[in-house]
C-alpha cells in the first residue's frame, strides 16, 4: 500500500464524518433495536429504526470502532433518513456493490452523495466489514420493523 | 546509536535467518514486522528441513512397515525428544502433538470433563482462571463449567495490569478443581507468578493448567519448575510452522484422563464392542499427526535452544525496554499494562487518543510496518481497563531498536495524518 492509497481510503468526507458524526445517540420512539457486531475486530453498533408506514422517519445509534465504521454510520443515516424504504433499500444495495465491487465499481454520486467516499475502502479487503457493519444493522432493523408495522398502514401508504 | 545492552550480539547474522525480512512491500518499504506474538516468523532452517521432509522422507507414521515409513516415524518421534528437551520435560511419553494450543487447551477442558474419580468435575466444584486470559482459556471452561455444574471463578487484574492476587486463599479453595492461567499475558504483556499461583493451588489438591503461548517463545521454559500440571503452546509462535502445537502433562494426570478423540494410533486394540486405548501419549493422537509440521517445530525448538533461550529473553526486555520508553515520547499514547520492561514479555497494546486502533495500524502498515489492532482475542481484558481494543506491537529475537525508531515515528505520522494534538 502507498500513500497514495492511503488517502484513496481516509478521503477527507470521511474524516469529517468521523469527527463529527451525523444523526449519532439512540433516540424515541423506534419500532426495532438492533445490535450488530464485527467479531474479528470488536467494532459495535446499537441502531434503532423508526418506520411512519412505509417512511423511514428516524435511524438513531450508539457505537464504537474506527474512522470508517463511524463515518460509514453517520453517511448511512444521511442517505436512508425521510426515505421511503423502497428507495432506502435500492441505496442500500447500491452501496453494498459498491463495496463488494474490490474498486472496480464507479459510484453514482446522485445515490451514494457522501457514500462515494467510500469507494476507495472496497479495495481494502480487511475494512469494507467496517464500511458495511451500521448499513447491515440498518437492514436487520428495518426488515425487523416492517414485519412489526400492521399489514393495513403498509398497504394504505401505498 | 550505541548499542542497546541485553541485544542479540548476533542480531544481523539472526535477521539473515529469516528470509521474510528482506522482503520489500508496497511502496518499496522494507518490512518492519512487530506483530510475532500473532505469529512469528520462520527461520531458513525450518523451511528447509520441511521441504526436505517433503520430498525425501515422506509417508504416514507408526503404520508404515516400509523404509520411509521408519524414516517418517523416527522423524516424527525424533521432533517429540526435541520438544521435550526443549521444555525440560521428565520424560518424553508427557509431550502430546496437538493442532495447536487451543486444541490442547480444549483437550484439557474436554477431557477433564469426561474425568471419574480424583479429577472428576462436578456441581459445587470451581474452576478459576484469570480476567487476563486469552479467549481459547476462557471459553473451554466456561462450556466445562456450564456443562458440569459448575462455578467459574477468576483473578481480577489491578490497574497497572497485574493479577490481583489479594483473594487468593479465598478464590483457590478446597472446592477449586482446576486453575487455568496464562504465564505471560498476549495483551498485557504481564509475566504472571505461575510457580506461585501453583503452589497455592497445589495445597487444596487443584490441577493447575498454564498457557504458555506467549511465554514459551520468549523464556525459558522449565515445566517441572512452573509448577504446572499440564501446559500448552503453539509451534507457530516459537518459530515453527501453524498446525501444530503441544500439550505437556504430568504422566500421573495424563494417565488418568481419559482419551480425547477416538480413532487411529490411539488405540490398543478394537474389538467390537470396545477398545482398549494406547498409553500415553499416543493416547491423545487420534488420526495421522501433523507429521511434517512436528518435524518442523522439532527443527524450530532446536533453532531457538541453539540461539539460547536465555539470550532471547534478555535481548527481548532490551527491545521491550526500549519501545516503552519510544512509545512514551508520543503524546497522547497510553501503554495498557506493566510498564516495567523486567516485569513483562515482548507484546505491548496501547491507545492513541482520538485515533482508532484500526486506524493507527491502517497508517502503519501504508510504510510497511505490521502490527495487530482490535481485541487480540482478550475481549474482557480490555473492558477491564475500559477500552474497545487497542494497537498491539510485538517483538521477537530479529527485532531491532531501528524497527522501533520506525513505528514510533510510523505513531507521529498517524497522529498528523489524523490531525490528533
Amino acid at each position: 500500500m502507498t500513500d497514495q492509497d492511503l488517502d484513496a481510503l481516509y478521503q477527507e468526507i470521511i474524516l469529517d464524518h468521523y469527527k463529527n458524526p451525523h444523526h449519532k445517540g439512540l433516540r424515541e420512539p423506534f419500532e426495532a433495536e438492533v445490535h450488530h457486531v464485527n467479531p474479528t475486530c470488536g467494532d459495535e453498533v446499537t441502531l434503532r429504526v423508526h418506520l411512519d408506514g412505509d417512511l423511514v422517519s428516524d435511524v438513531s445509534y450508539d457505537s464504537v470502532g474506527c474512522s470508517i465504521s463511524q463515518a460509514s454510520a453517520s453517511v448511512m443515516t444521511d442517505l436512508v433518513i425521510g426515505r421511503k424504504v423502497d428507495e432506502a433499500l435500492a441505496i442500500h444495495q447500491e452501496f453494498l456493490t459498491l463495496m463488494q465491487g474490490r474498486g472496480t465499481v464507479e459510484p453514482d454520486e446522485d445515490v451514494l452523495e457522501d457514500g462515494i467516499a467510500f469507494a476507495g475502502v472496497a479495495k481494502f479487503p480487511a475494512r469494507v466489514k467496517c464500511a458495511l457493519l451500521s448499513w447491515m444493522a440498518w437492514k436487520d432493523a428495518t426488515a425487523t420493523a416492517a414485519a412489526a408495522e400492521p399489514v393495513e398502514t403498509k398497504e394504505s401508504n401505498r | 546509536m550505541s548499542r542497546l545492552p541485553g541485544l542479540l550480539p548476533e542480531l544481523e547474522v539472526i535477521r539473515k535467518d529469516f528470509p521474510i525480512l528482506e522482503r520489500a512491500l508496497a511502496g518499496g518499504n522494507p518490512l518492519v514486522y512487530l506483530d510475532s506474538a500473532n505469529t512469528s516468523q520462520k527461520p531458513q532452517v525450518v523451511i528447509d528441513t520441511m521441504v526436505d521432509h517433503l520430498e525425501r522422507h515422506n509417508a504416514n507414521v507408526a503404520r508404515a512397515m516400509h523404509q520411509l515409513g521408519a524414516e517418517a516415524s523416527e522423524a516424527f518421534e525424533s521432533a517429540r525428544d526435541k520438544v521435550a528437551a526443549f521444555i525440560n520435560a521428565p520424560s518424553r511419553d508427557e509431550v502430546v502433538f496437538t493442532k495447536n494450543a487451543s486444541e490442547a487447551l480444549n483437550l484439557v477442558a474436554n477431557t477433564l470433563a469426561w474425568a471419574t474419580g480424583d479429577l472428576a468435575i462436578g456441581e459445587g466444584d470451581e474452576v478459576v482462571i484469570t480476567e487476563m486470559e486469552h479467549h481459547s482459556n476462557i471459553v473451554p471452561w466456561q462450556l466445562l463449567t456450564e456443562r458440569k455444574g459448575a462455578t467459574l471463578r477468576w483473578f481480577g487484574l489491578t490497574d497497572d495490569g497485574h493479577l490481583d492476587l489479594s483473594n487468593i486463599d479465598e478464590l483457590v479453595n478446597e472446592r477449586t478443581k482446576v486453575v487455568s492461567l496464562t504465564w505471560v499475558s498476549n495483551m498485557l504483556g504481564t509475566v504472571n507468578p505461575v510457580a506461585e499461583i501453583a503452589r497455592r493451588a497445589h495445597e487444596v489438591g487443584a490441577v493447575v493448567v498454564v498457557d504458555a503461548s506467549q511465554a514459551a517463545p520468549q523464556l525459558p521454559v522449565d515445566v517441572v519448575a512452573s509448577g504446572a500440571d499440564l501446559l500448552a503452546f503453539t509451534g507457530h509462535k516459537v518459530v515453527g510452522p501453524t498446525g501444530i502445537g503441544v500439550l505437556w502433562g504430568k504422566r500421573e494426570v495424563l494417565d488418568q484422563l481419559p482419551p480425547f478423540l477416538g480413532g487411529g494410533e490411539m488405540i490398543e486394540t478394537v474389538r467390537m464392542e470396545r477398545s482398549t486405548y494406547a498409553g500415553i501419549p499416543h493416547k491423545f493422537e487420534a488420526g495421522t499427526p501433523p507429521i511434517v509440521e512436528a518435524v518442523g517445530l522439532g527443527a524450530a525448538v532446536d533453532y531457538l535452544s541453539a540461539v539460547g533461550m536465555e539470550a532471547i529473553h534478555a535481548h527481548e526486555q532490551a527491545v521491550t525496554g526500549y519501545a516503552l520508553e519510544g512509545l512514551a515520547t508520543v503524546p497522547g499514547l497510553t501503554v495498557l499494562g506493566p510498564l516495567d520492561a523486567t516485569q513483562r514479555g515482548g507484546a505491548i497494546s496501547f491507545e492513541i487518543e482520538g485515533v482508532h486502533p484500526h486506524d493507527v495500524a491502517q497508517v502503519l502498515d501504508s510504510r510497511g510496518i505490521a502490527v495487530r489492532a482490535g481485541h487480540h482475542c482478550a475481549k474482557p481484558a480490555h473492558a477491564r481497563f475500559g477500552v474497545q481494543s487497542s494497537t498491539r506491537m510485538s517483538s521477537y529475537l530479529y527485532t531491532t531498536p531501528t524497527e522501533i525508531d520506525a513505528l514510533v515515528e510510523g505513531l507521529e505520522y498517524t497522529r498528523s495524518y489524523f490531525k490528533v494534538g
